[in-house]
C-alpha cells in the first residue's frame, strides 16, 4: 500500500501506516521495533518500507533492547524511532529516561491501549501522566504531540523530528488505538526536514579531528548534575514558551468549554457540534502538544466559559493540568471512559445538557 | 449529512474489504470518510467488522454505535448488530448464511443470497461485493465508474487481475 | 633515547578511577593498543556499561556512549546498524553482561551483530560494594552470599564463553585472563582477533577476561591475580571457544 507515496496524493491509510510514511519522509534512517497490538501495523510497513529506501529495520528481542538501539542510533546521529503500545513504552521508560539525560533527540511512538498491566487492547489515553509527567526516573520533560487523525499522525510524526533535533530532547507521539488502527485519507507534503546540525555532540568516530565526543548520562558529582538539570530546564523553558500548540473549535462564545486531546477530541468535536445545534453554547478546546502543554490558549479560550468539561479515555489525568492553566478559577468537571472503552458523543452531548442546565 | 455503515461477518468473508471499497469510492469523491477495523483476537477466525462513515464534514467519532446501513455475511454478525441499526435504517444480508432471521419491522430489509448467487456465476469468494453492489443501487450511493477506480487503488497492483471479477459481483448485486 | 613503551593514544592521559589491583587498567590498555595498531581510533565508537567501568568514556580517546546497565549490545547495535562504517566495542563487567543483560548479549549474537564485546569477569558486582554476580564461584563469600554462594538457593556460575559458541552469529568466542605476563599477551591477541573480525563483517565476537577486584575480594592485587589462578581459570577454563577463521588457517 502507498509505495513510494507522491507529494500531494491523497491516500487511504492507516494511522500507523501513515506515521511510518511521514517519518520515513522525515529523514528517519533507523527504526527499532517489537510486536505489540495496537501498533503492529506500523512496525511491518517500517519493515517493508526501509531497507527499499535505504533505511534500517531490525526487530528487536525486547522492547528494552529496541530503546536501547534507538540510543545508540540517536548517539550516533541520525533520526531514528520506536514504536510500541502502553506496556511497552512501560519498558521502554529506561532508555527514555537515559536519552533525556543525554540529550538525545530520538522519536518513540505511543499507540495507546487500556491499563494497567496487560489491560485491554482497544484504545486508551491513560498513560498521559507517564508521558508528560514521568517517562522514567529523574527530573526531566520530553516533548509529546498528541495527534487526533490519520492525517495528524502523519504531520506531527514529521514535526516531532524536526523538534527533537532542534531542541536535543526525545519527543513522543502519544496515539491510541483508535488512531493507529482507522483509515482515513492522507497527504504527504513535500517538506525539507529541518537540517540541525549535530556535529558538535553526536558519537560518529572523530576522525583524528576533534577531541572524542561523550554521549553520557552519569555525573557522579552532584552539584554538577544540579547544573546540567537546570541548563536542561532552562531549555524547558524555551520549549514551553515556544512550542504550545492547540486547536479551539467554537470557543468564542462558548459557556461550556470541552477539553479533550486525541480521539477524546474527535468525539467530544460530534459532541459540541450536536450541543450547539440545541442551542447550547459549548466549544472545544483541543492541545496538540501534551508537553509544553497548551495552558495559556486554554486560559484565553476558557476567559468566557462558566464551566470546563474535560474529558479522556482515562480516569482523568489531564485533567490536573487543565486546572492548572486556569488555577481552578473555574469548576472543571470530569467525563471519561477507561479500559478501551470510548465514549459515544452521546455519553458527551448528555454531560454537556446536564451541565447547560446547572449554569 | 453522514452516513453510517457497519459490515460484519466471518474473518475471511471479505467485509473489510468491502468496507475499503466504499471508503476508497468516498475518497475518490471527495468525501470525507474514516474506516475502522475491529482488531485483535477477534479478527483470528471470529467475527470481523469494520465501520464507515462517509460526510460531507468532518467526522468525529470513527465508532459507530447506530449504524444507517448494517451489512452482516452471518448469523452472529446479524445477531450482534441488528439491534442497533437506526430505526429506518437498511439492512443488507446474506439469506444463504442464515435461516430463521428475525427481521426488523422499522428497518428496510434486503435478503441477498449472495452466498449462493456467487457459487452459481463461479464468482467464488465474491459474497461481500454482490451485497456491497445491492447496497450501492439501493442507496444509489457511488456509480460504478466511482466503484471501478476505487479497486484499481485498493486491490494491489498484482492482483488488477481480479477487479474485472469484483465488478461482475457488484453488477450481479445490483440487479439481484 | 628512543621509546620502547608509552601510553597507547587511545588511552587518555587521565588518572582512573579503578582501585590498585583492578583488572580494568590492564585491560583498558590492551583495547587502546589494538586500536592504535589499527589505526582506527577517529572510526571507533565504544559502549561503556553500568558498574565500574562506566567511566571508561573519560579514559578512551575515541567517542564513547554510556549505555543503560546491561543494555550496551543493544546501544551498540544502533551506532553500528545506524553507521556501519564505524568500529563498535562495549566494554562490559559480568552483572551488566551476563545477569541483567542476557538477553541482550545473547540476541546481538544469535543476530551475529558486526561489533566486539569486551566481557569483564571478576566474579563480583564491584561498583556497589562486592555483591554476587552471575560469575561468583560456587562456595564463594561475597556480600550477598556471607555463607559462601550455594549454588541450591542461589544458582549455578553462567559461563557465557561456552553458551555464546553455541549461536550461529558470533565469529569468536574466547577466554583469556590477566594473571601473567602470557596471559597479558594471549587476552591481547585475542582482542586483536576480534576487532579483525569487526573490520572483516565476520559478525559478533566475544573475549571473556578473567579479571580481579581484590578491594571486594579482600585480598592483596598479588593475592587476587593468584586467585584467578587457583579458583577462576580451573572453573572458566581458558581458551577459543568458537573461532569460525580457525577453518581458514588450517585450510592455509
Amino acid at each position: 500500500m502507498a509505495e513510494n507515496t507522491k507529494s500531494g496524493e491523497k491516500y487511504l491509510m492507516k494511522g500507523n501506516e501513515a506515521l511510518a510514511e511521514a517519518a520515513i519522509r522525515a529523514g528517519c534512517k533507523c527504526f527499532f521495533g517489537y510486536p505489540i497490538t495496537p501498533q503492529t501495523e506500523l512496525a511491518a510497513y517500517m519493515a517493508k518500507q526501509m531497507p527499499k529506501r535505504g533505511g534500517v529495520f531490525l526487530q528487536a528481542e525486547s522492547e528494552l533492547a529496541a530503546v536501547n538501539m534507538l540510543l545508540g542510533a540517536a548517539s550516533s546521529g541520525v533520526r531514528a524511532m520506536t514504536s510500541s503500545s502502553s506496556p511497552g513504552i512501560s519498558l521502554k521508560s529506561e532508555g527514555i529516561s537515559y536519552m533525556a539525560g543525554s540529550d538525545l533527540p530520538a522519536v518513540i511512538i505511543n499507540v495507546q491501549r487500556g491499563g494497567p498491566g496487560l489491560g485491554s487492547i482497544q484504545p486508551s489515553q491513560s498513560d498521559y501522566f507517564q508521558a508528560t509527567h514521568a517517562m522514567g526516573h529523574g527530573d526531566f520533560n520530553i516533548l509529546v504531540f498528541a495527534p487526533n487523525s490519520v492525517q495528524e499522525m502523519a504531520d506531527l510524526a514529521a514535526l516531532a523530528f524536526d523538534k527533537a533535533d532542534e531542541y536535543r530532547i526525545p519527543a513522543m507521539i502519544l496515539a491510541d488505538g483508535l488512531l493507529g488502527q482507522m483509515m482515513e485519507p492522507v497527504s504527504f507534503h513535500e517538506i525539507e526536514p529541518a537540517h540541525t546540525d549535530k556535529s558538535g555532540w553526536a558519537a560518529n568516530g572523530h576522525k583524528n579531528k576533534r577531541a572524542h565526543h561523550i554521549i553520557n548520562s552519569l555525573y557522579l558529582d552532584a552539584p554538577t548534575l544540579e547544573k546540567i538539570v537546570r541548563e536542561r530546564y532552562e531549555r524547558y523553558a524555551i520549549i514551553e514558551s515556544r512550542e504550545q500548540r492547540s486547536e479551539s473549535y467554537m470557543c468564542e462564545d462558548a459557556e461550556i468549554l470541552v477539553v479533550g486531546y486525541g480521539a477524546a477530541a474527535r468525539v467530544a468535536k460530534s459532541a459540541v457540534a450536536q450541543a450547539r445545534a440545541e442551542g447550547i453554547k459549548a466549544g472545544l478546546f483541543r492541545p496538540i502538544t501534551l508537553y509544553p502543554f497548551p495552558k495559556d490558549a486554554l486560559r484565553e479560550a476558557a476567559a468566557g466559559a462558566k464551566v470546563l468539561l474535560d474529558t479522556e479515555l482515562s480516569m482523568g489525568q489531564m485533567i490536573e493540568d487543565v486546572k492548572l492553566a486556569i488555577n481552578c478559577s473555574k469548576p472543571v468537571e470530569f467525563y471519561g471512559r477507561t479500559g478501551g472503552v470510548v465514549p459515544t458523543p452521546g455519553e458527551i452531548l448528555e454531560k454537556l445538557r446536564e451541565l447547560n442546565g446547572g449554569i | 449529512m453522514e452516513i453510517s455503515i457497519i459490515l460484519a461477518g466471518f474473518g475471511g468473508q471479505g467485509i473489510l474489504f468491502a468496507g475499503k471499497v466504499l471508503a476508497y469510492c468516498a475518497m475518490e469523491e471527495g468525501k470525507k470518510l474514516t474506516w475502522l477495523p475491529s482488531y485483535g483476537p477477534e479478527m483470528r477466525g471470529g467475527t470481523a467488522n469494520c465501520s464507515v462513515c462517509i460526510s460531507d464534514e468532518d467526522i468525529g467519532s470513527p465508532i459507530i454505535q447506530n449504524p444507517d446501513i448494517l451489512v452482516a455475511m452471518n448469523g452472529p454478525s446479524y445477531e450482534k448488530f441488528i439491534g442497533a441499526v437506526k430505526s429506518g435504517g437498511k439492512v443488507f444480508y446474506d439469506s444463504s448464511m442464515m435461516s430463521g432471521v428475525e427481521e426488523r419491522g422499522d428497518a428496510d430489509m434486503y435478503a441477498v443470497p449472495a452466498s449462493d448467487l456467487a457459487e452459481k456465476h463461479e464468482l467464488y469468494g465474491g459474497a461481500n461485493m454482490i451485497l456491497l453492489g445491492k447496497l450501492l443501487e439501493i442507496t444509489g450511493l457511488f456509480s460504478d465508474e466511482t466503484v471501478e477506480r476505487a479497486l484499481k487503488k485498493c486491490v494491489a497492483p498484482k492482483r488488477a487481475r481480479l477487479i474485472p471479477y469484483n465488478m461482475q459481483a457488484v453488477a450481479l448485486g445490483r440487479k439481484s | 633515547m628512543s621509546v620502547i613503551f608509552k601510553r597507547p593514544h587511545a588511552l587518555l592521559d587521565v588518572p582512573t578511577h579503578y582501585c590498585p589491583g583492578c583488572g580494568h587498567g590492564i585491560i583498558h590498555r590492551l583495547v587502546a593498543e589494538v586500536i592504535d595498531e589499527m589505526g582506527i581510533e577517529g572510526e571507533t565508537v565504544g559502549i561503556c556499561p553500568v558498574g565500574c567501568a562506566v567511566m571508561a568514556y573519560d579514559y578512551f580517546g575515541c567517542d564513547m556512549v554510556e549505555a543503560p546497565h546491561g543494555r550496551a549490545p543493544a546501544v551498540a547495535t544502533g551506532v553500528k546498524r545506524s553507521n556501519p562504517n564505524l568500529h563498535v566495542f562495549t566494554y562490559q563487567g559480568d552483572g551488566d553482561l551476563a545477569a541483567i543483560g542476557t538477553a541482550e548479549t545473547v540476541h546481538s549474537g544469535t543476530r551475529g551483530e558486526n561489533i566486539v564485546i569486551i566481557f569483564v569477569n571478576n566474579t563480583t558486582y564491584g561498583m556497589t560494594g562486592g555483591q554476587m554476580a552471575p560469575t561468583t564461584l560456587p562456595g564463594q563469600v561475597t556480600q550477598t552470599t556471607p555463607y559462601g554462594r550455594d549454588v541450591h538457593t542461589a544458582g549455578h556460575p553462567v559461563k557465557i564463553c561456552e553458551l555464546m559458541s553455541t549461536l550461529d552469529g558470533v565469529a569468536l568466542a574466547q577466554r583469556v585472563a590477566i594473571d601473567s605476563p602470557a596471559h597479558i599477551r594471549e587476552a591481547k591477541n585475542a582482542i586483536r582477533k576480534a576487532f579483525d573480525n569487526e573490520a572483516n563483517g565476520r559478525g559478533l565476537s566475544i573475549v571473556e577476561v578473567l579479571s580481579t577486584c581484590p578491594t571486594n575480594w579482600g585480598v592483596t592485587p598479588a593475592e587476587a591475580m593468584e586467585f584467578v589462578r587457583s579458583d577462576m581459570i580451573p572453573y572458566y577454563p581458558l581458551g577459543v571457544y568458537k573461532d569460525v577463521t580457525a577453518g581458514e588457517k588450517e585450510a592455509r
